[in-house]
């Protein structure tokens, strides 16, 4: 599904040039679920950032389901995104001033798909994630891991070939981090693809597989026995 | 583009700051509603000199006879001469683009002597001997009977078309004046007609104090021979009288011997020019309207651009979030630039319609209050409304495109990471 090949990053700051990625090879199947591990500084959210076709890469290459990413223009990019991506932020970022179903129904919106359809869907995956009943709430009406939920929900709207999740449950609590994680597992249990970015060893253990970060480079990338989150919760 | 969403979404953003929005429309409201007002002023303004012309032949010129003022052809200076009523024939012939000539004799005048009898009753009254082509250059109502006619002019038929006040001076009140006769000089006339002149600014008294008899009888019955006093020539409406007059002049010249670098031989009145002039003068005042509506109107829509600056500003990572989640560079922009758009619109339509108002809040105390001096029918026709509308669109444009272009300039990844 993800294809990467020696892939190096670099940001100038003023003279300096700061080597975040320094050559990684890195590919992900189809139906995985893969928590990428690093302190802050190894250059994990860069390359969650490349991976999301939000940053460009400076040098190797980057295969998405069999589609080479580069040289991609804003609107080719945004596309691609559109097309290919959901994206799960740290800090939700729903839009405030739209209504949960609006905020899950704006993938589709982009995809030009109709408005009673895009309605349907919304709703449908707002049930997935069990907030049918809070569809016409704006985002300042619901908890923090509501907010996610319907985050997670707007990302799997358009249907997207992988997941991105940035530290998904670093603005939760542990109990709601569970309900996030039990959701982020049922999800790929059904077969969709998912990264986590995370630095907390417990939410990394409830994926299937580690690629430990530092410095730039894979350190580590081990399949590990997934823990449920189902019975925190 | 003109979806449904899009324009909730416009709206839900409009309407999230209603007080900033409001304050934003409102420097577009004004300046189109100076706009608006100033061009309706001037428009009133107008109206009231046109209607002081009434109707009158703008494109006119009236040419009489002075003394020659170089001798010529053996022919001596400070002498005296007359148009012929062949000038007539051969102005209409050899200048291109004349409408109307109108070849007029004159007797006697308002401060004159009492000219005109009729029985018991006289009066001074200037009375002039016409065709009848002049009625179409200074227009008058016939309010009874006719005015003169060729079957007049052709049998010298002694009738005479009278004032109304001429009629109040020579008959009773509920007399019936049509078919009756007044002495003019001892010469017997029968009145077929009356006017009642429309326009005469300030001379309104005097203006229906004339009689008017048809040219070959005037000539006839005053002795006047084939002398023409002067005459009234209007050009045809896309030729100045202006442009030709030279010609006409250098015809009468030849036919009277006069020098052809005498300028002081004819006298005239180019009433072209003149109305050129307050023409060209109401041209000014539309600029002036318009420079300084649309500079009032520029500094709202500079309000209107710092807003949207401002709304981008704030909405900086709801436009990462969308960029995110695959909104294409060009539907941002779009939503941006419409947004600018629609405010700009909104507000200037409604400038048009408060200016509207207070123009028909005029026009009401106008009509209540009598007319009043150059000021008359203060409006905007369609026109200007639709000019009004087109500079508000490239205005919203303008002052949305800076915004827009700063909305897209950022990266999406820089977006998501502001607060």
């Amino acid at each position: 599904m993800i294809e990467i090949k020696n892939l190096h990053k670099s940001y100038k700051m003023g003279k300096n040039s700061l080597h975040v990625l320094k050559g990684i090879d890195f590919s992900v199947e189809e139906g995985e679920l893969v928590a990428i591990m690093g302190s802050s500084g190894s250059g994990k959210s860069t390359l969650l950032n490349i991976l999301g076709m939000l940053d460009e890469l400076d040098e190797g290459t980057y295969t998405l389901d069999g589609v080479p990413i580069k040289n991609l223009n804003e609107t080719k990019a945004a596309n691609y995104r559109n097309k290919f991506l959901g994206f799960i932020f740290q800090s939700f970022n729903l839009i405030n001033y739209k209504s949960a179903a609006e905020n899950v129904a704006l993938p589709l919106y982009y995809q030009r798909v109709s408005r009673k359809e895009r309605q349907e869907k919304a709703l449908k995956y707002l049930e997935q994630v069990g907030l049918k009943q809070w569809a016409t709430h704006l985002p300042s009406e619901l908890s923090g891991g509501q907010k996610q939920r319907v985050a997670i929900a707007r990302a799997m709207a358009a249907e997207p070939k992988v997941l991105l999740a940035d530290e998904p449950t670093g603005a939760l609590d542990s109990t709601t981090s569970y309900e996030v994680m039990d959701l982020i597992q049922k999800i790929n249990d059904q077969g969709n693809t998912i990264l986590v970015v995370t630095h907390e060893e417990d939410i990394a253990h409830m994926c299937k597989r580690i690629v430990h970060l530092k410095d730039g480079v894979i350190v580590e990338d081990k399949k590990v026995e997934q823990v449920r989150a189902a019975q925190y919760v | 583009m003109f979806s449904k969403d899009r324009w909730d979404e416009i709206l839900q953003v409009l309407t999230t700051n209603w007080f900033r929005t409001l304050l934003t429309a409102f420097g577009v409201f004004w300046g189109i509603f100076i706009l608006i007002i100033l061009l309706a002023a001037g428009k009133g303004l107008e109206n009231g000199i046109r209607a002081d012309f009434g109707g009158l032949a703008t494109n006119t010129l009236f040419m009489w006879t002075r003394t020659a003022s170089k001798a010529y052809k053996g022919l001596p200076k400070d002498r005296e001469f007359s148009y012929k009523i062949d000038d007539v024939a051969d102005i209409k012939e050899n200048v291109k683009g004349i409408q109307y000539v109108s070849p007029q004799n004159q007797l006697g005048s308002f401060r004159g002597t009492n000219n005109v009898v009729r029985g018991l009753k006289t009066g001074a009254f200037t009375v002039y001997g016409n065709y009848p082509e002049i009625i179409k250059q200074e227009p008058m109502n016939i309010t009874s009977g006719r005015f003169i006619n060729y079957g007049d002019i052709n049998e010298k038929r002694k009738v005479a078309v009278i004032g109304v006040n001429v009629k109040s001076s020579l008959f009773d009140l509920e007399e019936e004046c049509l078919g009756d006769y007044i002495k003019i000089n001892d010469v017997n006339f029968m009145v077929v007609g009356t006017y009642k002149k429309t326009n005469a600014d300030g001379d309104n008294e005097n203006a229906q104090k004339e009689i008017y008899i048809p040219f070959t009888a005037f000539s006839q019955a005053f002795n006047r021979g084939d002398n023409v006093n002067r005459m009234i020539i209007t050009a045809v409406d896309d030729v100045p009288i202006t442009n030709i007059k030279e010609q006409i002049f250098n015809i009468v010249k030849t036919n009277h011997r006069i020098h052809p670098e005498d300028t002081r031989a004819i006298g005239f009145f180019d009433l072209n020019e003149q109305f050129q002039r307050v023409v060209s003068l109401f041209g000014a005042l539309r600029l002036i309207a318009y420079f300084v509506g649309i500079c009032v109107l520029l500094s709202g829509i500079i309000g209107v651009s710092n807003i949207m600056l401002i709304v981008v500003k704030e909405r900086t990572k709801e436009i990462g979030i969308r960029r995110a989640l695959g909104e294409s560079p060009w539907s941002i922009k779009q939503q941006i630039l419409m947004e600018s758009i629609f405010l700009t619109i909104i507000s200037g339509m409604s400038g048009i319609a408060f200016g509207a108002l207070v123009i028909y809040g005029i026009n009401y105390v106008l009509d209540m209050s009598g007319p009043v001096m150059m000021f008359v029918n203060p409006s905007v026709n369609l026109g200007v409304v639709t000019v009004a509308l087109i500079i508000l669109i490239v205005s919203g444009l303008f002052a949305g495109f800076i915004p827009a272009n700063s909305a897209i300039k950022i990266r999406p990844i820089e977006a998501l990471r502001t607060e």
